[in-house]
Protein backbone atom coordinates (compact mmCIF):
# COMPACT_ATOMS: atom_id res chain seq x y z
CA UNK A 1 0.00 0.00 0.00
CA UNK A 2 3.23 2.80 1.03
CA UNK A 3 4.67 1.59 -1.97
CA UNK A 4 2.34 2.62 -4.29
CA UNK A 5 2.23 6.06 -2.21
CA UNK A 6 6.11 6.64 -3.01
CA UNK A 7 4.93 8.10 -6.29
CA UNK A 8 2.56 10.82 -5.45
CA UNK A 9 4.42 11.21 -2.18
CA UNK A 10 7.58 11.89 -3.81
CA UNK A 11 5.78 14.16 -6.13
CA UNK A 12 4.29 16.42 -3.56
CA UNK A 13 7.60 16.69 -1.43
CA UNK A 14 9.08 17.73 -4.96
CA UNK A 15 7.25 19.94 -5.22
CA UNK A 16 7.23 21.92 -2.42
CA UNK A 17 11.05 22.06 -2.43
CA UNK A 18 10.81 23.32 -6.19
CA UNK A 19 8.41 25.63 -5.23
CA UNK A 20 10.52 27.30 -2.53
CA UNK A 21 13.57 27.12 -4.18
CA UNK A 22 12.22 29.28 -7.57
CA UNK A 23 10.80 31.85 -4.60
CA UNK A 24 14.34 32.21 -3.12
CA UNK A 25 16.27 31.97 -6.15
CA UNK A 26 14.38 34.73 -8.45
CA UNK A 27 13.17 36.48 -4.92
CA UNK A 28 9.81 36.13 -6.10
CA UNK A 29 7.62 38.79 -4.19
CA UNK A 30 4.79 37.75 -1.57
CA UNK A 31 2.03 39.22 -3.21
CA UNK A 32 2.70 37.04 -6.54
CA UNK A 33 3.37 34.00 -4.60
CA UNK A 34 4.66 33.21 -1.20
CA UNK A 35 7.08 30.25 -0.26
CA UNK A 36 5.88 27.48 1.22
CA UNK A 37 7.53 28.35 4.12
CA UNK A 38 6.02 31.32 4.61
CA UNK A 39 2.34 30.24 4.14
CA UNK A 40 3.22 27.66 7.10
CA UNK A 41 4.52 30.14 9.20
CA UNK A 42 1.40 32.13 8.71
CA UNK A 43 -0.52 29.19 8.89
CA UNK A 44 0.65 28.61 12.62
CA UNK A 45 0.70 32.32 13.52
CA UNK A 46 -3.39 32.21 12.14
CA UNK A 47 -4.56 29.07 13.14
CA UNK A 48 -7.05 30.39 15.80
CA UNK A 49 -8.29 32.60 13.04
CA UNK A 50 -8.13 30.13 10.28
CA UNK A 51 -9.77 27.28 12.01
CA UNK A 52 -12.89 29.51 13.16
CA UNK A 53 -13.77 30.43 9.69
CA UNK A 54 -12.75 26.79 8.44
CA UNK A 55 -15.33 25.24 10.90
CA UNK A 56 -18.10 28.03 9.51
CA UNK A 57 -17.53 27.89 5.90
CA UNK A 58 -16.78 23.71 6.14
CA UNK A 59 -20.26 23.21 8.00
CA UNK A 60 -21.85 25.24 5.82
CA UNK A 61 -20.68 23.00 3.03
CA UNK A 62 -21.96 19.57 4.88
CA UNK A 63 -25.12 20.77 5.39
CA UNK A 64 -25.91 22.21 2.21
CA UNK A 65 -24.41 18.75 0.90
CA UNK A 66 -26.82 16.36 3.16
CA UNK A 67 -30.00 18.88 2.38
CA UNK A 68 -29.30 19.09 -1.15
CA UNK A 69 -28.17 15.05 -1.34
CA UNK A 70 -31.35 14.18 0.53
CA UNK A 71 -33.63 16.52 -1.35
CA UNK A 72 -31.63 14.18 -4.64
CA UNK A 73 -32.34 11.38 -3.61
CA UNK A 74 -36.15 11.56 -2.83
CA UNK A 75 -36.51 13.11 -6.21
CA UNK A 76 -34.29 10.65 -7.89
CA UNK A 77 -36.44 8.12 -6.06
CA UNK A 78 -39.74 9.41 -7.17
CA UNK A 79 -38.34 9.86 -11.01
CA UNK A 80 -37.80 6.36 -11.27
CA UNK A 81 -40.93 5.47 -9.70
CA UNK A 82 -43.60 7.69 -11.96
CA UNK A 83 -42.71 8.13 -15.48
CA UNK A 84 -44.97 11.22 -15.41
CA UNK A 85 -42.06 13.16 -12.70
CA UNK A 86 -39.48 12.24 -14.82
CA UNK A 87 -40.69 13.08 -17.91
CA UNK A 88 -41.85 16.30 -16.45
CA UNK A 89 -38.65 17.37 -14.27
CA UNK A 90 -35.05 15.39 -16.05
CA UNK A 91 -35.26 17.82 -19.09
CA UNK A 92 -35.09 21.09 -16.56
CA UNK A 93 -32.89 18.70 -14.21
CA UNK A 94 -29.91 18.32 -17.47
CA UNK A 95 -30.61 21.99 -18.70
CA UNK A 96 -29.64 23.20 -14.70
CA UNK A 97 -26.90 20.82 -14.53
CA UNK A 98 -25.32 22.62 -17.47
CA UNK A 99 -25.68 26.47 -16.17
CA UNK A 100 -23.32 27.99 -13.88
CA UNK A 101 -25.89 27.96 -11.00
CA UNK A 102 -23.25 29.29 -9.15
CA UNK A 103 -24.27 32.63 -10.23
CA UNK A 104 -27.04 32.47 -8.06
CA UNK A 105 -24.48 33.18 -5.32
CA UNK A 106 -25.30 36.97 -4.88
CA UNK A 107 -29.21 36.75 -5.18
CA UNK A 108 -29.22 33.82 -2.38
CA UNK A 109 -27.82 36.65 0.03
CA UNK A 110 -30.33 39.14 -1.08
CA UNK A 111 -33.14 36.21 -0.35
CA UNK A 112 -31.61 35.10 2.78
CA UNK A 113 -29.73 38.42 4.07
CA UNK A 114 -25.96 38.48 3.56
CA UNK A 115 -25.41 37.22 7.36
CA UNK A 116 -27.86 34.09 7.16
CA UNK A 117 -25.85 30.75 7.01
CA UNK A 118 -28.89 29.55 4.88
CA UNK A 119 -28.03 31.73 1.90
CA UNK A 120 -24.62 29.32 2.16
CA UNK A 121 -26.78 26.08 2.59
CA UNK A 122 -29.36 26.97 -0.04
CA UNK A 123 -26.71 27.86 -2.19
CA UNK A 124 -24.66 24.47 -2.07
CA UNK A 125 -27.93 22.45 -2.10
CA UNK A 126 -28.72 23.41 -5.34
CA UNK A 127 -25.50 23.09 -6.79
CA UNK A 128 -25.36 19.29 -5.50
CA UNK A 129 -28.83 18.66 -5.70
CA UNK A 130 -28.66 18.54 -9.71
CA UNK A 131 -25.72 16.45 -10.32
CA UNK A 132 -26.73 13.96 -7.64
CA UNK A 133 -30.06 13.57 -8.78
CA UNK A 134 -29.19 13.25 -12.65
CA UNK A 135 -26.49 10.63 -11.85
CA UNK A 136 -29.22 8.63 -9.29
CA UNK A 137 -31.95 8.60 -11.49
CA UNK A 138 -29.32 7.06 -14.03
CA UNK A 139 -28.72 4.31 -11.87
CA UNK A 140 -31.91 3.30 -11.03
CA UNK A 141 -32.91 2.93 -14.68
CA UNK A 142 -30.01 1.49 -15.58
CA UNK A 143 -30.88 -2.10 -14.81
CA UNK A 144 -30.64 -5.11 -17.16
CA UNK A 145 -34.00 -6.26 -19.06
CA UNK A 146 -33.26 -9.54 -17.66
CA UNK A 147 -33.16 -8.45 -13.98
CA UNK A 148 -36.18 -6.74 -14.62
CA UNK A 149 -38.09 -9.89 -15.68
CA UNK A 150 -36.33 -12.04 -12.97
CA UNK A 151 -38.30 -9.87 -10.41
CA UNK A 152 -41.62 -9.99 -12.42
CA UNK A 153 -41.10 -13.69 -12.17
CA UNK A 154 -41.30 -13.64 -8.44
CA UNK A 155 -44.28 -11.14 -9.04
CA UNK A 156 -42.08 -8.48 -7.12
CA UNK A 157 -44.13 -5.12 -6.70
CA UNK A 158 -42.77 -2.15 -8.24
CA UNK A 159 -41.53 -0.77 -5.06
CA UNK A 160 -39.93 -4.67 -4.46
CA UNK A 161 -38.32 -3.78 -7.48
CA UNK A 162 -37.21 -0.41 -6.48
CA UNK A 163 -35.59 -1.63 -3.01
CA UNK A 164 -33.88 -4.70 -3.82
CA UNK A 165 -32.76 -4.04 -7.59
CA UNK A 166 -33.02 -0.57 -8.66
CA UNK A 167 -31.39 0.98 -5.76
CA UNK A 168 -28.53 -1.48 -5.06
CA UNK A 169 -28.22 -0.83 -9.04
CA UNK A 170 -27.51 3.00 -8.47
CA UNK A 171 -25.51 3.00 -5.00
CA UNK A 172 -22.46 3.51 -7.39
CA UNK A 173 -23.67 6.05 -9.48
CA UNK A 174 -24.63 8.11 -6.09
CA UNK A 175 -21.07 7.44 -4.62
CA UNK A 176 -19.59 9.26 -8.04
CA UNK A 177 -22.17 11.67 -7.79
CA UNK A 178 -21.46 12.10 -3.96
CA UNK A 179 -17.30 12.08 -4.93
CA UNK A 180 -18.05 15.50 -7.05
CA UNK A 181 -21.03 17.41 -4.76
CA UNK A 182 -18.23 16.72 -2.36
CA UNK A 183 -16.07 19.20 -3.79
CA UNK A 184 -18.68 21.45 -4.98
CA UNK A 185 -20.02 21.90 -1.64
CA UNK A 186 -16.85 23.36 -0.62
CA UNK A 187 -16.60 25.40 -3.90
CA UNK A 188 -19.98 26.59 -3.70
CA UNK A 189 -19.87 27.68 0.21
CA UNK A 190 -16.61 29.93 -0.32
CA UNK A 191 -17.48 31.72 -3.51
CA UNK A 192 -21.06 32.43 -1.96
CA UNK A 193 -18.81 34.08 0.54
CA UNK A 194 -16.47 35.40 -1.71
CA UNK A 195 -20.16 38.03 -2.74
CA UNK A 196 -20.21 38.79 0.97
CA UNK A 197 -21.73 37.56 4.37
CA UNK A 198 -20.31 36.86 7.89
CA UNK A 199 -16.68 37.96 8.21
CA UNK A 200 -15.38 34.73 10.12
CA UNK A 201 -15.46 32.45 6.83
CA UNK A 202 -13.16 31.02 4.15
CA UNK A 203 -14.50 33.26 1.34
CA UNK A 204 -14.46 36.36 3.52
CA UNK A 205 -11.41 35.87 4.71
CA UNK A 206 -9.32 35.38 1.52
CA UNK A 207 -11.01 38.42 0.33
CA UNK A 208 -10.37 40.70 2.71
CA UNK A 209 -6.71 39.03 3.13
CA UNK A 210 -6.04 39.66 -0.42
CA UNK A 211 -7.47 43.23 -0.41
CA UNK A 212 -5.19 43.67 2.23
CA UNK A 213 -2.29 42.43 0.40
CA UNK A 214 -1.70 39.91 3.32
CA UNK A 215 -1.31 37.46 0.68
CA UNK A 216 0.30 34.50 3.32
CA UNK A 217 -3.26 34.33 5.30
CA UNK A 218 -4.64 34.08 2.00
CA UNK A 219 -2.56 31.22 0.83
CA UNK A 220 -3.28 29.84 4.11
CA UNK A 221 -6.63 29.78 3.75
CA UNK A 222 -6.62 28.10 0.12
CA UNK A 223 -4.61 25.58 2.04
CA UNK A 224 -7.03 25.00 4.59
CA UNK A 225 -10.29 25.04 2.11
CA UNK A 226 -7.73 22.67 0.06
CA UNK A 227 -7.43 20.04 2.96
CA UNK A 228 -11.43 20.51 3.83
CA UNK A 229 -12.25 19.64 0.42
CA UNK A 230 -9.56 16.28 0.42
CA UNK A 231 -10.95 15.38 4.23
CA UNK A 232 -14.83 15.05 2.91
CA UNK A 233 -13.46 13.38 -0.55
CA UNK A 234 -11.88 11.16 1.32
CA UNK A 235 -14.82 10.17 4.31
CA UNK A 236 -16.98 9.66 0.81
CA UNK A 237 -14.95 7.29 -0.59
CA UNK A 238 -13.99 5.54 2.91
CA UNK A 239 -18.02 4.94 3.25
CA UNK A 240 -18.03 3.65 -0.42
CA UNK A 241 -15.89 0.97 0.52
CA UNK A 242 -18.22 -0.02 3.39
CA UNK A 243 -21.28 0.34 1.33
CA UNK A 244 -20.37 -1.52 -2.09
CA UNK A 245 -17.37 -3.98 -1.23
CA UNK A 246 -18.88 -6.01 -4.57
CA UNK A 247 -18.22 -2.78 -6.90
CA UNK A 248 -15.83 -3.02 -9.39
CA UNK A 249 -14.36 0.30 -8.63
CA UNK A 250 -13.76 -0.73 -4.82
CA UNK A 251 -13.43 -4.63 -4.74
CA UNK A 252 -10.12 -5.91 -4.30
CA UNK A 253 -8.99 -8.59 -6.84
CA UNK B 1 -55.16 -31.43 -15.27
CA UNK B 2 -51.84 -31.45 -17.30
CA UNK B 3 -49.12 -28.72 -15.82
CA UNK B 4 -49.10 -26.72 -19.08
CA UNK B 5 -51.34 -26.44 -22.15
CA UNK B 6 -51.22 -24.54 -24.98
CA UNK B 7 -53.79 -23.86 -27.86
CA UNK B 8 -53.41 -21.96 -31.07
CA UNK B 9 -50.55 -19.54 -29.54
CA UNK B 10 -49.41 -17.01 -31.51
CA UNK B 11 -47.04 -13.53 -31.02
CA UNK B 12 -46.59 -11.48 -33.65
CA UNK B 13 -44.27 -8.23 -32.08
CA UNK B 14 -45.33 -4.98 -33.37
CA UNK B 15 -48.36 -5.61 -35.18
CA UNK B 16 -48.95 -3.30 -38.18
CA UNK B 17 -45.94 -1.65 -38.60
CA UNK B 18 -42.99 -2.49 -40.77
CA UNK B 19 -41.16 -3.91 -38.36
CA UNK B 20 -43.85 -7.00 -37.40
CA UNK B 21 -42.45 -10.11 -36.43
CA UNK B 22 -44.75 -13.18 -36.47
CA UNK B 23 -42.64 -14.87 -33.87
CA UNK B 24 -44.59 -17.61 -32.79
CA UNK B 25 -48.05 -19.00 -34.04
CA UNK B 26 -50.48 -21.73 -34.36
CA UNK B 27 -49.12 -23.42 -30.99
CA UNK B 28 -50.44 -26.76 -29.66
CA UNK B 29 -48.50 -28.15 -26.82
CA UNK B 30 -49.86 -30.71 -23.77
CA UNK B 31 -47.17 -31.10 -20.81
CA UNK B 32 -47.83 -33.67 -17.85
CA UNK B 33 -47.20 -32.79 -14.29
CA UNK B 34 -43.21 -34.28 -14.18
CA UNK B 35 -42.29 -33.97 -17.76
CA UNK B 36 -39.26 -32.49 -18.94
CA UNK B 37 -39.96 -31.15 -22.39
CA UNK B 38 -37.02 -30.04 -24.49
CA UNK B 39 -37.96 -26.87 -27.51
CA UNK B 40 -35.09 -27.37 -30.21
CA UNK B 41 -35.06 -25.23 -33.21
CA UNK B 42 -32.91 -22.87 -35.41
CA UNK B 43 -32.09 -20.09 -34.04
CA UNK B 44 -34.92 -16.91 -34.37
CA UNK B 45 -37.41 -19.90 -34.85
CA UNK B 46 -39.35 -18.51 -31.51
CA UNK B 47 -37.57 -20.45 -28.61
CA UNK B 48 -37.33 -17.59 -25.97
CA UNK B 49 -40.36 -16.42 -27.32
CA UNK B 50 -42.53 -19.32 -26.11
CA UNK B 51 -40.75 -19.67 -22.90
CA UNK B 52 -41.86 -15.86 -22.36
CA UNK B 53 -45.24 -16.69 -23.51
CA UNK B 54 -45.62 -19.39 -20.87
CA UNK B 55 -43.99 -17.60 -17.66
CA UNK B 56 -46.20 -14.59 -18.64
CA UNK B 57 -43.51 -12.30 -19.11
CA UNK B 58 -44.74 -11.16 -23.09
CA UNK B 59 -49.48 -11.73 -23.82
CA UNK B 60 -49.66 -13.94 -26.82
CA UNK B 61 -51.82 -12.06 -29.46
CA UNK B 62 -53.69 -15.54 -30.32
CA UNK B 63 -54.51 -18.44 -28.57
CA UNK B 64 -54.65 -19.85 -24.78
CA UNK B 65 -52.05 -20.80 -22.72
CA UNK B 66 -53.14 -22.07 -19.04
CA UNK B 67 -50.66 -23.10 -16.10
CA UNK B 68 -51.85 -25.89 -13.69
CA UNK B 69 -55.30 -24.69 -15.00
CA UNK B 70 -54.91 -20.87 -14.20
CA UNK B 71 -53.88 -18.53 -16.31
CA UNK B 72 -50.09 -17.71 -16.73
CA UNK B 73 -50.68 -14.51 -15.08
CA UNK B 74 -52.12 -16.20 -11.80
CA UNK B 75 -49.52 -18.77 -11.84
CA UNK B 76 -47.02 -15.82 -11.54
CA UNK B 77 -48.57 -14.28 -8.80
CA UNK B 78 -48.49 -17.94 -7.33
CA UNK B 79 -44.79 -18.27 -7.93
CA UNK B 80 -45.86 -21.23 -10.05
CA UNK B 81 -42.44 -20.58 -12.27
CA UNK B 82 -38.45 -20.92 -11.65
CA UNK B 83 -36.55 -19.24 -14.72
CA UNK B 84 -33.37 -20.07 -15.23
CA UNK B 85 -32.21 -17.74 -18.02
CA UNK B 86 -29.26 -18.29 -20.74
CA UNK B 87 -27.07 -15.98 -18.49
CA UNK B 88 -26.89 -16.56 -14.39
CA UNK B 89 -28.97 -13.11 -13.71
CA UNK B 90 -26.93 -12.86 -10.38
CA UNK B 91 -27.35 -9.62 -8.36
CA UNK B 92 -23.82 -8.63 -8.12
CA UNK B 93 -24.49 -6.74 -4.30
CA UNK B 94 -25.60 -10.04 -2.96
CA UNK B 95 -23.34 -13.09 -2.19
CA UNK B 96 -24.36 -16.39 -3.19
CA UNK B 97 -26.51 -16.93 -0.09
CA UNK B 98 -28.53 -14.02 -0.46
CA UNK B 99 -28.84 -14.31 -4.03
CA UNK B 100 -30.55 -18.06 -3.55
CA UNK B 101 -32.98 -16.21 -0.45
CA UNK B 102 -33.52 -13.10 -3.40
CA UNK B 103 -36.99 -14.98 -4.20
CA UNK B 104 -37.47 -15.96 -0.59
CA UNK B 105 -37.20 -12.88 0.84
CA UNK B 106 -39.69 -11.24 -1.55
CA UNK B 107 -42.07 -13.82 -1.01
CA UNK B 108 -41.87 -12.99 2.38
CA UNK B 109 -40.10 -16.18 4.22
CA UNK B 110 -38.71 -15.82 8.10
CA UNK B 111 -34.50 -15.28 7.92
CA UNK B 112 -34.25 -18.95 9.59
CA UNK B 113 -36.32 -20.51 7.47
CA UNK B 114 -34.52 -18.48 4.68
CA UNK B 115 -31.37 -19.44 5.20
CA UNK B 116 -32.06 -22.82 5.54
CA UNK B 117 -33.60 -23.52 2.73
CA UNK B 118 -30.43 -21.20 0.87
CA UNK B 119 -28.37 -23.72 2.46
CA UNK B 120 -29.94 -26.46 1.61
CA UNK B 121 -30.28 -25.37 -2.36
CA UNK B 122 -26.57 -24.60 -2.43
CA UNK B 123 -25.74 -28.11 -1.30
CA UNK B 124 -28.07 -29.52 -4.19
CA UNK B 125 -26.12 -27.78 -6.69
CA UNK B 126 -23.05 -28.33 -4.64
CA UNK B 127 -21.90 -24.93 -4.09
CA UNK B 128 -22.49 -24.93 -0.09
CA UNK B 129 -18.98 -24.27 0.24
CA UNK B 130 -18.93 -20.77 -1.79
CA UNK B 131 -22.56 -19.14 -0.06
CA UNK B 132 -20.36 -16.29 1.33
CA UNK B 133 -18.52 -15.23 -1.82
CA UNK B 134 -19.59 -12.93 -4.22
CA UNK B 135 -20.61 -14.01 -8.03
CA UNK B 136 -17.64 -12.48 -9.90
CA UNK B 137 -15.69 -14.73 -7.86
CA UNK B 138 -17.13 -17.77 -9.56
CA UNK B 139 -16.64 -19.34 -12.81
CA UNK B 140 -19.33 -19.08 -15.49
CA UNK B 141 -20.75 -22.81 -14.75
CA UNK B 142 -21.05 -22.23 -10.81
CA UNK B 143 -22.62 -18.97 -11.76
CA UNK B 144 -25.44 -20.87 -13.34
CA UNK B 145 -25.53 -23.54 -10.95
CA UNK B 146 -26.19 -20.71 -8.25
CA UNK B 147 -28.83 -19.10 -10.57
CA UNK B 148 -30.73 -22.95 -10.72
CA UNK B 149 -30.50 -22.77 -6.97
CA UNK B 150 -32.63 -20.00 -7.25
CA UNK B 151 -34.94 -20.83 -8.84
CA UNK B 152 -35.26 -23.93 -7.02
CA UNK B 153 -35.48 -22.22 -3.28
CA UNK B 154 -39.04 -21.35 -3.24
CA UNK B 155 -39.90 -25.31 -4.56
CA UNK B 156 -41.63 -24.02 -8.27
CA UNK B 157 -43.80 -26.28 -9.81
CA UNK B 158 -42.74 -25.65 -13.48
CA UNK B 159 -38.59 -24.57 -14.28
CA UNK B 160 -38.64 -22.72 -17.34
CA UNK B 161 -34.94 -23.08 -18.70
CA UNK B 162 -33.64 -21.13 -21.96
CA UNK B 163 -30.80 -22.24 -23.14
CA UNK B 164 -29.10 -22.37 -19.93
CA UNK B 165 -25.80 -24.30 -20.49
CA UNK B 166 -25.30 -23.03 -23.78
CA UNK B 167 -22.33 -21.20 -22.63
CA UNK B 168 -20.46 -23.63 -20.58
CA UNK B 169 -17.44 -26.13 -21.31
CA UNK B 170 -18.96 -29.60 -23.03
CA UNK B 171 -17.58 -31.00 -19.13
CA UNK B 172 -19.10 -28.79 -17.25
CA UNK B 173 -22.34 -28.96 -19.42
CA UNK B 174 -22.33 -32.87 -19.12
CA UNK B 175 -22.37 -32.33 -15.29
CA UNK B 176 -24.61 -29.88 -14.90
CA UNK B 177 -27.58 -32.16 -16.87
CA UNK B 178 -26.59 -34.74 -14.52
CA UNK B 179 -27.29 -32.24 -11.89
CA UNK B 180 -30.17 -31.31 -13.28
CA UNK B 181 -31.96 -34.90 -13.96
CA UNK B 182 -30.88 -35.70 -10.23
CA UNK B 183 -32.66 -32.46 -8.61
CA UNK B 184 -35.72 -33.26 -11.18
CA UNK B 185 -35.72 -36.48 -9.53
CA UNK B 186 -35.81 -35.31 -6.13
CA UNK B 187 -38.21 -32.62 -6.62
CA UNK B 188 -40.55 -33.91 -9.55
CA UNK B 189 -40.37 -30.45 -11.13
CA UNK B 190 -41.93 -30.05 -14.53
CA UNK B 191 -39.22 -28.96 -16.80
CA UNK B 192 -39.74 -26.64 -20.09
CA UNK B 193 -35.63 -26.29 -21.46
CA UNK B 194 -34.42 -24.73 -24.74
CA UNK B 195 -31.58 -25.94 -26.20
CA UNK B 196 -29.88 -25.79 -29.69
CA UNK B 197 -27.82 -28.90 -28.99
CA UNK B 198 -29.59 -32.24 -29.96
CA UNK B 199 -27.74 -34.50 -27.52
CA UNK B 200 -28.54 -32.64 -24.76
CA UNK B 201 -32.36 -32.37 -25.77
CA UNK B 202 -31.96 -35.94 -26.01
CA UNK B 203 -30.39 -36.97 -22.58
CA UNK B 204 -32.36 -34.67 -20.98
CA UNK B 205 -36.17 -35.32 -22.15
CA UNK B 206 -39.14 -37.29 -22.08
CA UNK B 207 -40.40 -35.60 -25.41
CA UNK B 208 -38.64 -33.22 -27.42
CA UNK B 209 -39.89 -30.50 -29.25
CA UNK B 210 -38.81 -29.50 -32.77
CA UNK B 211 -39.71 -26.20 -34.51
CA UNK B 212 -39.31 -24.38 -37.78
CA UNK B 213 -38.97 -20.32 -38.26
CA UNK B 214 -41.22 -18.17 -40.14
CA UNK B 215 -43.99 -18.31 -38.65
CA UNK B 216 -42.07 -20.59 -35.40
CA UNK B 217 -44.32 -23.44 -35.07
CA UNK B 218 -44.22 -26.86 -34.05
CA UNK B 219 -43.18 -29.38 -37.07
CA UNK B 220 -42.72 -32.92 -35.34
CA UNK B 221 -42.87 -34.01 -31.10
CA UNK B 222 -40.14 -37.17 -30.58
CA UNK B 223 -40.73 -39.25 -27.49
CA UNK B 224 -37.90 -39.89 -25.61
CA UNK B 225 -38.19 -43.47 -24.51
CA UNK B 226 -34.93 -43.58 -22.71
CA UNK B 227 -34.73 -46.09 -19.52
CA UNK B 228 -34.34 -44.05 -16.50
CA UNK B 229 -32.84 -43.22 -14.69
CA UNK B 230 -30.15 -41.30 -17.25
CA UNK B 231 -26.34 -42.05 -16.85
CA UNK B 232 -23.13 -42.30 -18.03
CA UNK B 233 -24.48 -45.07 -20.10
CA UNK B 234 -27.85 -43.61 -21.32
CA UNK B 235 -25.07 -41.95 -23.65
CA UNK B 236 -23.56 -45.17 -25.38
CA UNK B 237 -26.66 -46.83 -25.65
CA UNK B 238 -27.89 -48.00 -29.39
CA UNK B 239 -30.74 -46.20 -28.63
CA UNK B 240 -29.83 -42.64 -27.76
CA UNK B 241 -27.82 -42.95 -31.28
CA UNK B 242 -31.09 -43.72 -32.75
CA UNK B 243 -32.70 -40.94 -31.19
CA UNK B 244 -30.25 -38.43 -32.03
CA UNK B 245 -30.61 -38.79 -35.84
CA UNK B 246 -34.41 -39.14 -35.77
CA UNK B 247 -34.05 -35.12 -33.96
CA UNK B 248 -31.66 -34.62 -36.34
CA UNK B 249 -33.66 -35.30 -39.59
CA UNK B 250 -36.45 -33.44 -38.22
CA UNK B 251 -34.24 -30.35 -37.79
CA UNK B 252 -32.74 -30.94 -40.93
CA UNK B 253 -36.25 -31.40 -42.24
CA UNK B 254 -37.23 -27.88 -41.05
CA UNK B 255 -33.71 -26.17 -42.20
CA UNK B 256 -34.57 -27.35 -45.46
CA UNK B 257 -37.78 -26.09 -46.04
N1 LIG C 1 -39.34 -8.02 -27.90
C1 LIG C 1 -39.29 -8.30 -29.21
N2 LIG C 1 -39.66 -7.37 -30.12
C2 LIG C 1 -39.62 -7.63 -31.43
N3 LIG C 1 -39.26 -8.81 -31.97
C3 LIG C 1 -38.88 -9.78 -31.13
C4 LIG C 1 -38.87 -9.58 -29.70
N4 LIG C 1 -38.45 -10.73 -29.12
C5 LIG C 1 -38.21 -11.59 -30.12
N5 LIG C 1 -38.46 -11.04 -31.33
C6 LIG C 1 -38.34 -11.70 -32.65
O1 LIG C 1 -39.06 -12.89 -32.59
C7 LIG C 1 -38.36 -13.92 -33.26
C8 LIG C 1 -38.14 -15.10 -32.32
O2 LIG C 1 -37.21 -14.70 -31.31
P1 LIG C 1 -36.76 -15.66 -30.14
O3 LIG C 1 -37.97 -16.17 -29.46
O4 LIG C 1 -35.81 -14.90 -29.30
O5 LIG C 1 -36.03 -16.82 -30.92
P2 LIG C 1 -35.07 -17.98 -30.38
O6 LIG C 1 -35.07 -17.93 -28.88
O7 LIG C 1 -35.65 -19.23 -30.92
O8 LIG C 1 -33.72 -17.72 -30.95
C9 LIG C 1 -37.09 -13.32 -33.79
O9 LIG C 1 -37.29 -13.00 -35.15
C10 LIG C 1 -36.91 -12.10 -32.95
O10 LIG C 1 -36.24 -11.10 -33.68
MG1 LIG D 1 -33.51 -17.57 -27.52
Amino acid sequence: MLYHRLPAIGIFVGGLIVWEGVVRAFDIKGFILPAPTAIAATFSAETADLLTAGAGTFSTALAGLLLGGALAVLMALAAARWRFVRDGALPFAIAANSTPIIVLAPIANSWFGLRSPFASIFVVAILVFFPVMINLVRGLLSVEASEVELMESYAAGRLTTLWKLQLPNATPYLFSALKVAAALSLIGAIVKEFFGGSQDRLGQYITTKAGLLQFEEAWAAIVLASIFGIVLYNVVVLIERRVIPWHVSVRNV
Amino acid sequence: MSALSLSGVGKVFNPGSDQEVRAVHGIDLEVGRGEFVSVIGPSGCGKSTLLRLIGDLTPPSAGTVSVNGKTPARARLDRDYGMVFQSATLLDWRKVAANVELPLEIMGMGEAERSRQAAAMLDLVQLGRFAGHYPWQLSGGMQQRVAIARALAFKPSILLMDEPFGALDEMTRERMQAELLRIRAETGTTVVFVTHSIPEAVFLSTRVVIMSSRPGTITEVVDIDLPEPRSYETREDRRFFDLLTKVREGLRAVEAS
